[in-house]
């Protein structure tokens, strides 16, 4: 399922509301979520999971093809967790 | 931040009821749950993808008992974050929050 099939199945069940709306809704959450993730915020979605920010030390590294030192500062990756329920979920 | 955050952010934006908002916003993630729960992968562009992988049985110990044990075939969901994101959280730009 991509973005815009979870904007149309929305769409399907809010009758009320117009893809348009739906399209907007989607872009807003997810949005949302990474300006969370850069300020360096937790975010905790009861039943499906968390996403949180990791940080990856600065190291040294090789350039695998001339064996040069290179230096590889330190870096945020986002991390998720499954929630309880949607790990459960998935084994059913 | 919590689904009680996104709630708020989406009444904000979109001229809808706190209600419907809230009931909108679950509707999402239910829609993201159902789609996972039948194996099939979501790939959400400048976000990340979500897939359900398949392990195989292997054999464990209970790390407290040192006790061998069997795990037992099971499904996991990885996230893989995009580059986008990845890019996005390690820039130096001042996020500006579009209201």
């Amino acid at each position: 399922m991509t973005k815009s099939e979870l904007v149309e199945r929305l769409s399907e069940k809010l009758e009320f509301l117009t893809k348009k709306d739906c399209e907007l809704i989607v872009e807003t959450v997810f949005e949302s979520m990474k300006e969370a993730l850069k300020r360096g915020e937790k975010i905790e979605i009861r039943g499906f999971g968390s996403f949180t920010i990791r940080v990856r030390k600065a190291k040294t590294g090789r350039n695998p093809k001339t064996g040069e030192k290179v230096f590889i500062p330190e870096k945020k990756v986002p991390f998720f967790k499954v929630g309880k329920e949607l790990r459960e979920m998935i084994n059913e | 931040m919590t689904k009680a955050d996104l709630v708020e952010v989406i009444y904000e934006k979109v001229g809808l009821s706190k209600k419907e908002a809230k009931e909108i916003v679950e509707m999402i993630f239910s829609i993201m749950k159902e789609t996972l729960k039948e194996g099939e992968k979501i790939k959400i562009s400048g976000f990340g993808n979500f897939v359900v992988r398949e392990k195989k049985p292997r054999r464990g110990r209970n790390p407290q008992t040192g006790e061998d044990l069997e795990i037992s075939a099971r499904r996991v969901l990885t996230f893989k974050a995009s580059q986008l994101l990845k890019e996005y959280i390690n820039s130096a730009e001042t996020e500006e929050v579009s209201q």
